[in-house]
């Protein structure tokens, strides 16, 4: 089985079959950065760009890895979009790109869709790496790993989500994988933070953190940006805290062996508590270390490997 | 030249005219109509059996872009555009550059229409200088050099007080003021629609209620100043719900739809082609279907294209930095005679109505109807003709549609203004 698009713009589009083929794929490729020499040469002679026009550190550094490890060219190429917008548009950005024959445009931006607007003028393969509050593709793979990893299934499971659902990409790729693999998803806001609609997604939507917090297999908290405070989103962190940071009094809510996630970078004492995350239920880390697999695993598939062969088997080293 | 239209079904419905008739023009005017009309009468004949013959229609919004940007469109481009999407006269807002808030801006455009365009050409002056929202603009000057009405269209006036004060001193020009509903503190950067599919494309939603509430604030200063205010563009069902009830309390309050907010929903984002980016922006299906009723029951009284031009790579950019507005001149006949005659919402008659008498009532324009001795714009076009939009054969500079390779069945097939045939694709 292969994926059927060559662009991997967002988990919305794809199937639970092709989400599966992804994950299975992470689990060899997983063990690859498990050896001694960490490297494989099933990307070689392929080059991948790292398009970057919004700042990323550990979304841009797990994907250079991954590729990396891949045996893959990679080169970065960062811009703040909006110098873009005032000069050179993204689609001559976008050209300038092609003309140096990349197999892979690995594209962070601050704008929901860019990605699927390169997508329709490149002729490389897109890897949608965060497109303003819209999908992150990548790291909902890497959460489902995680959780899959850990709890060995994800169908059944309940999953909290809480934090600022209206501004998050990572919220909605989330939600399309979890509902895909059959999970249960309940989200917790602010009605501020909480966008419109949420409940056609086949989700709980609360106000109340206790509410989503009761019975979860797993927590996956939310960035908070302290930007948002003043700017009535919130009134102060103090209250957001209060009412939806997670403490180890609230994480006791769910069940006892949920386990506790954060796609990054925490904030300590503004949404979780630092005993939370460097607790024992804490995979914050074991996310980031997944990450890489699963990002591994993502080029090898839209590289068009037939997945007959276990790439793990592949001789390392050359 | 005389000009006869042989055999035509000619829907009048300024009087009640809906028969074959055979339709002559003489020296720019109608100058009779009759059930047969020898063919000796005219030197040129044409034979419009199976097409109806109707009153020239009339675009009340559209954005010509000169002065100013020309890149985009010019009043010329914009004309020829008009004449092929079966119109034979517009009004253009107010926002060029420099502003239509001055007499000789208005002059400018007058002279230029006269001498590139084929349609007619009146001008909306700018409510406020600049478009700025402060200073009220000399309605009274540019009244007097050929202003039809006042807006700010493209800005909202943002102060109540300005908007009662323009409300008041246009009353003793009898212009109407057209507002662009939008509370600008409810936008919050919104480039789509609030609603599930802003939640699910992950971009910022501009809600109804914004546009609803500038539409109640202006209808309540229309009320108590008595002035005549024509809301632009209604795209929500709480928008023709107020206007609904204004109108029954016996409110001098009119109102406008575009074709693409009675034709798509905010589902035509997905994609993010920046094509389907517009202020007010496409909404749900219920708002949709709120705007047919609207139609249907006459609370909306004309249906205006809201025209607005940009060049290709303005358009081609993420969502979010595009600017808002499509072009609508060439795809608004054959989508109001496929969405609102072909299934049903409105009669024939009416359906001209809302193109034609109505939005020239609203301008005070002496268009509108083929009574004899009025001038002779008339727009012929075709309910059966099947046509594929194809914005590369657009008379229009700009290509910004989202209508490309739509399917419909109706078109407009000839223009003739002040007697002489503009366009014909017959």
């Amino acid at each position: 089985m292969r994926l059927k698009s060559r662009h991997l713009l967002g988990i919305e589009p794809m199937s639970a079959e092709e989400i599966t083929l992804i994950l299975d794929a992470a689990e060899s490729f997983s063990e690859i950065s498990q050896r001694e020499i960490k490297k494989v040469p099933t990307l070689r002679g392929k080059t991948v760009v790292n398009l970057f026009m919004e700042p990323s550190t550990r979304t841009r550094t797990s994907f250079e890895l991954a590729e990396k490890r891949l045996s893959a060219d990679s080169l970065n190429f960062a811009a703040s979009a909006s110098s873009l917008v005032k000069g050179e548009t993204l689609i001559d950005t976008a050209r300038n790109i092609e003309a140096m024959a990349p197999d892979f445009i690995v594209m962070r931006h601050s704008m929901a869709g860019a990605p699927h607007f390169l997508a329709r003028h490149c002729r490389s393969s897109i890897i949608n790496a965060g497109d303003g509050s819209h999908e992150h593709p990548t790291q909902a793979l890497l959460d489902a790993f995680t959780i899959r990893q850990k709890k060995g299934r994800l169908a059944g499971l309940r999953v909290a989500i809480i934090g600022d659902i209206l501004h998050s990409r990572v919220v909605r790729s989330n939600v399309f994988l979890l509902k895909k693999l059959g999970a249960d998803v309940v989200l917790a806001a602010p009605p501020t933070l909480m966008p419109m609609g949420v409940e056609k997604f086949g989700v709980q939507a609360t106000n109340a953190m206790d509410e989503a917090l009761r019975g979860a297999d797993v927590i996956m908290m939310l960035r908070i940006q302290m930007e948002r405070q003043g700017k009535g989103y919130f009134p102060s962190v103090r209250e957001y805290f209060n009412l939806f940071g997670l403490t180890e009094e609230r994480a006791r809510m769910a069940k006892p062996d949920a386990i506790i996630m954060h796609p990054g970078p925490i904030n300590r004492g503004v949404e979780i508590a630092s005993s939370v995350a460097d607790g024992p239920y804490s995979v914050i880390l074991d996310q980031v270390t997944n990450g890489v697999a699963v990002r591994m695993a993502v080029l090898y598939l839209l590289a068009g490997e037939t997945s007959d062969e276990n790439p793990a088997e592949e001789r390392p080293g050359h | 030249m005389r000009i006869l239209l042989k055999n035509g079904r000619v829907i009048d419905p300024s009087r009640r005219v809906d028969e074959t008739l055979d339709v002559l023009v003489e020296e720019g005017r109608i100058s009779g109509l009759d059930v047969s009309i020898p063919r000796s009468a005219a030197e040129t004949v044409y034979d419009l059996a199976g097409l109806v013959v109707a009153p020239g229609f009339v675009d009340m919004h559209v954005h010509l872009r000169e002065p100013g940007r020309e890149d985009k469109e010019t009043i010329e481009t914009g004309g020829q555009a008009a004449a092929a999407g079966g119109f034979t006269s517009v009004a253009c807002m107010a926002n060029t550059h420099p502003v239509n808030d001055d007499q000789s801006v208005t002059d400018f455009i007058i002279s230029q229409a006269r001498r590139a365009s084929p349609v007619n050409v009146y001008p909306i002056g700018a409510i406020t200088k600049g478009l700025k929202g402060q200073e009220l603009s000399e309605f009274g000057d540019l009244r007097a050099r050929g202003c039809v009405g006042v807006s700010d269209d493209g800005e909202p006036v943002a102060s109540g007080f300005v908007m009662r004060k323009a409300l008041e001193y246009a009353r003793m020009f009898d212009m109407p003021v057209l507002s662009h509903p939008e509370d600008p503190t409810l936008c919050n950067g919104g480039v789509m629609n609030e609603g599930f599919m802003s939640t699910f494309l992950g971009l910022k939603g501009l809600h109804a209620a914004a546009e609803e509430a500038m539409i109640f604030r202006d209808i309540r200063l229309a009320e108590m100043t008595g002035g005549r205010l024509h809301v632009l563009h209604v795209s929500t069902a709480g928008a023709v719900q107020l206007v609904r009830e204004a109108k029954a309390r016996g409110v001098r309050v009119t109102c406008e739809a575009t074709p693409h907010h009675f034709t798509l929903t905010d589902e035509a984002v997905k994609g993010y082609d920046a094509n389907t980016k517009m202020k007010p922006p496409l909404r749900s299906s219920e708002d949709r279907d709120a705007i047919l009723r609207g139609v249907e029951d006459g609370t909306i009284d004309a249906i205006a294209s809201d025209h607005a031009p940009h060049c290709s790579e303005e358009k081609q950019v993420e969502y979010d930095v595009a600017p808002f507005g499509i072009v609508g001149l060439e795809t608004s006949v054959s989508l109001g005679l496929d969405r609102l005659v072909a299934r049903g919402v409105v009669s024939l008659s009416r359906f001209v109505d809302l193109y034609s008498a109505a939005p020239a009532r609203i301008l005070g324009l002496k268009k509108g109807t083929l009574a004899p001795g009025a001038d002779a714009d008339i727009t012929v076009f075709s309910q059966e003709k099947e046509i594929v939009v194809d914005p590369s054969r657009f008379r229009s500079k700009s290509r910004n549609t989202p209508f490309g390779g739509m399917k419909l069945r109706g078109a407009p097939l000839m223009a003739i203004v002040g007697g002489k045939v503009v366009h014909s694709a017959l």
